[in-house]
């Protein structure tokens, strides 16, 4: 009988920037960074969902949200007790409530070296939350520092208990934090990239010993990670994210057998294999993950996408990129001719559907047409001309129009769900 | 005495600090006498580097410039750091060489010396460290240089791509700007436009737009940061370039683009490059050869394929069986954790975790030699075990070794 521990539904957290001070002044607002952007997700008891994607791609930010460690901006996070079957939004607790409501949803860090207090010994620390939420002290608080301990694989005991963080290897001080996340008998472990910090031949013992856990304690886990590798192993189903959105959702062997979005093949085709003669293809996609607070039209991944078709949202800004990659083909005096004539490109710094190129002083509208001419000669097979739905020459400049961005969302696809154009 | 930090064995004598190590590599046969007195069983001497050397200097061979000497030659380099509980064998005895547009990957887990290497290769090692042995840059002895000589050396010569390229690229300077200060250190007379013409061409090549010539670090993406570092390191022509970690910070895909970049540098600009990294996945990506190294010393060398696909030493075999791939099923780790440098295991360095292990490897230190027997060859392994058959020592020693069970806790 599958039971739902947390419900995530319509979730949003947004960081306002602060911007110039003369902006402020100005009362014009700063940007808006869109770290989770409009995520539902459900949480079924005893099961490892794997929250993947590059860095600022919002994973983080959601583990802390389901803590209650960021707030929110809208949506809900309801988590349902098993003792009580009552459902409470994490979300709108504040204060004491969330606060205790911390004892049932704990959290794994990345750097064990980080999470520890260098000035607290193993047992105060790993103790530290039964004290907190007044549930043991004296003899009864070591008893169970001890066994927690043991369960943790720090044994004996009593050798641990009297030590300090830096007495301690990457891979026990890992066991410690892992000890005091489950010291208060939580059902959800958030664990934020729990191996990354480790050495390869630590990493599958913290792995073993938390799939031991989850078997012994009947735990609930979100496992954060940038390493398909070790989501593939741990996890039952996993979400790819990428610029605060889910790309795709669906069953670990669903999704590493058949990746649907371009993205998650793309992740799953960069992968450096141990093999030499498996070598990681050549035609990845290029760039890097955009700005949060500036992201783009339509899909997020269109500007690096292979398979981009043309209502996925082209946009200026994409155009701005591919005339700057055709400056390192091209010569050095050709790039000097070619820039004196366009300048800048800053009108090229939007998102507008609709933009004209003007020339410099010393340009011409002929010669930025030869231009754009000669970069779409050089690649007729570039997606972005598939955007492109007019290039004109007008008597002040060039004018170009982009297709209408198609509304993107998770479909169904397989047994998994996709949120691109493509199904 | 604690399990985790064992007391230094008083036995084994500590080199004062700040008065060098004691002699191992002096063109003589030091190094080597003294394995042969800790062997139980003498093994067949080869000849010895000295007489090699001397034979070489007779026949009046060692004073041309030859182009079959590799760029970089390293014998039994040894770096040692002083520290108040005793000397870090950090480097301990190690050996290899590095051909003109080669890459040889450095593989090791955290605290196996690798990095050391590198920042000893160049020079760069901190106060506190000592560092002795044959280190030779296409024919010329670097640690005979000068401090003053080996500066000139770092940059033209001798480069190095750090780990995380955002504290490396100063922020208050324009990308302009660290390429002139580079470019001007080695090459005074140089003029603005030279400058601007010859950076430009290896940032396009990299892959940076020249509209971003005077921007300033942070207005680029960490991917961007990293070619930048590579573009700042390659406009010398230096070459060899120790690349330590350079992806580490990085995500898949941006990974991946700076793997191929670094794979492309021979193409372009002939370099050998020195590629540091705790993943084998971009070892077996980049590399043509591939040192691994364990508890200060290389265990095995050979070419990558070779490597990879038929791993002579325990340790290769372990750490790739432990390594979590796609391909993964079960989980599989080495059991304990590295020595601690100060006080390293008897014999080989890894037979209290090693699972072959014998009684004769906790006794002497297994000699670095072809698995196949004799001499190095191309497209073979080198490999300090042991197993290789082409050793010989008393066939009582084969049994295998008892140990104490390991515990869980002691780990790395």
């Amino acid at each position: 009988m599958t039971q739902t521990v947390l419900d995530v539904e319509n979730l949003k957290i947004h960081f306002h920037l602060r911007g110039s001070g003369l902006s402020r002044l100005l009362g014009k607002e700063g940007g808006v960074v869109k770290a989770v952007d409009d995520i539902t997700i459900e949480l079924q008891r005893g099961e490892v969902l794997g929250l993947v994607g590059e860095s600022g791609s919002g994973k983080t930010t959601l583990g802390r949200a389901v803590l209650g460690l960021v707030p929110t901006t809208s949506g809900s996070i309801e988590y349902t007790s098993s003792d009580s079957g009552e459902a409470v939004d994490i979300s709108k607790l504040k204060g004491k409530a969330l606060r205790k409501q911390r004892t049932e949803l704990q959290m794994v860090f990345q750097d064990p070296n980080a999470a520890l207090n260098p000035s607290m010994t193993i047992e105060t620390q790993v103790g530290h939350p039964l004290v907190v939420h007044g549930r043991a002290k004296g003899e009864e608080l070591k008893r169970k520092v001890a066994d927690v301990l043991e369960r943790v694989g720090l044994s004996p005991a009593e050798q641990f208990m009297s030590k300090y963080p830096s007495d301690l290897s990457g891979g026990q001080k890992q066991r410690a934090v892992i000890a005091r996340a489950i010291i208060l008998e939580p059902e959800v472990l958030v664990a934020d990239e729990p191996v990354s910090m480790l050495d390869m031949s630590v990493r599958a013992k913290i792995l073993q010993l938390m799939l031991n856990l989850k078997n012994d304690l009947g735990l609930t886990y979100i496992y954060i990670t940038h390493d398909l590798a070790t989501a593939k192993f741990f996890c039952d189903r996993v979400a790819i994210m990428y610029l605060g959105k889910i790309v795709e959702i669906g069953p670990t062997a669903e999704i590493f057998a058949h990746p649907r979005h371009p993205y998650t093949q793309a992740l799953l085709k960069a992968i450096p294999d141990v093999d030499p003669t498996k070598l990681v293809p050549r035609d990845l996609p290029r760039g890097e993950i955009p700005d949060a607070a500036r992201p783009p039209r339509g899909c997020s991944f269109h500007p690096r996408c292979p398979l981009a078709k043309a209502e996925c949202g082209w946009e200026p800004r994409d155009l701005k990129s591919l005339v700057e990659e055709h400056w390192t083909r091209v010569p050095v005096d050709e790039f000097e001719h070619e820039s004196m004539v366009v300048g800048g490109l800053v009108e090229l710094n939007t998102d507008a559907g609709s933009v004209k190129v003007q020339p410099t002083k010393g340009g011409t509208v002929d010669e930025i047409w030869a231009m754009f001419t000669r970069i779409k000669e050089e690649n007729p097979n570039e997606p972005l001309w598939t955007g492109v739905t007019r290039m004109e020459k007008v008597a002040d400049g060039v004018e170009f129009d982009f297709a209408e961005p198609a509304e993107i969302f998770l479909h169904p696809a397989g047994e998994s769900e996709v949120a691109c154009v493509r199904y | 005495m604690s399990v985790l930090f064992p007391e230094p064995n008083k036995d084994r004598p500590v080199p004062p600090l700040g008065k060098g190590l004691p002699p191992l590599y002096d063109g003589s046969l030091i190094g080597k006498k003294d394995f042969v007195e800790e062997a139980v069983c003498p093994i067949e001497a080869t000849v010895p580097l000295g007489e090699e050397a001397e034979e070489a200097e007779r026949l009046g061979i060692a004073a041309k410039p030859d182009p079959t000497v590799p760029v970089i030659d390293a014998q039994r380099i040894r770096i040692w750091y002083g520290t108040p509980k005793g000397a870090v064998r950090a480097v301990d005895d190690v050996s290899f060489y590095i051909g003109k547009g080669e890459i040889l990957g450095l593989v090791g887990e955290s605290g196996s010396g690798k990095s050391t290497i590198g920042r000893g290769l160049l020079g760069l090692l901190p106060d506190g460290s000592v560092m002795d042995g044959k280190l030779e840059f296409k024919g010329e002895d670097l640690l005979a240089l000068t401090d003053k000589e080996r500066f000139k050396m770092r940059g033209r010569n001798l480069a190095m791509i750090f780990q995380e390229p955002l504290t490396r690229l100063n922020p208050l300077m324009r990308v302009s700007e660290h390429f002139t200060e580079t470019l001007r250190t080695h090459f005074p007379k140089m003029t603005d436009a030279e400058i601007e013409e010859r950076s430009l061409s290896v940032l396009k090549t990299i892959g940076i737009p020249p509209t971003r010539w005077m921007a300033y670090p942070h207005e680029f993406s960490g991917g961007m940061r990293q070619r930048i570092m590579i573009a700042l390191a390659l406009v010398l022509r230096p070459a060899f370039v120790v690349a330590d970690e350079p992806t580490t910070a990085l995500d898949v895909l941006v990974e991946a683009q700076i793997v191929r970049i670094l794979r492309d540098l021979k193409e372009e600009f002939d370099t050998a490059l020195l590629l540091i990294t705790h993943n084998l996945g971009i070892i077996a990506e980049a590399c043509d050869r591939v040192a691994v190294m364990y508890a200060g010393k290389i265990v095995e060398i050979g070419d990558a394929r070779e490597v990879f696909a038929n791993p002579q030493h325990p340790y290769t075999q372990e750490l790739l069986r432990s390594t979590i791939t796609l391909t993964t099923d079960g989980l599989h780790s080495i059991p304990g954790a590295p020595p601690n440098l100060i006080d390293p295991p008897s014999g080989c360095h890894f037979h209290p975790r090693c699972p072959r292990a014998m009684k004769q490897c906790a006794l002497a230190e297994p000699p670095m030699r072809n698995v196949h027997g004799g001499d190095s060859k191309p497209g073979t392994t080198d490999a300090a075990c042991w197993l290789n058959p082409a050793l010989s020592f008393p066939e009582e020693n084969r049994a295998p070794l008892e140990r104490e069970a390991i515990a869980d806790a002691e780990e790395a």
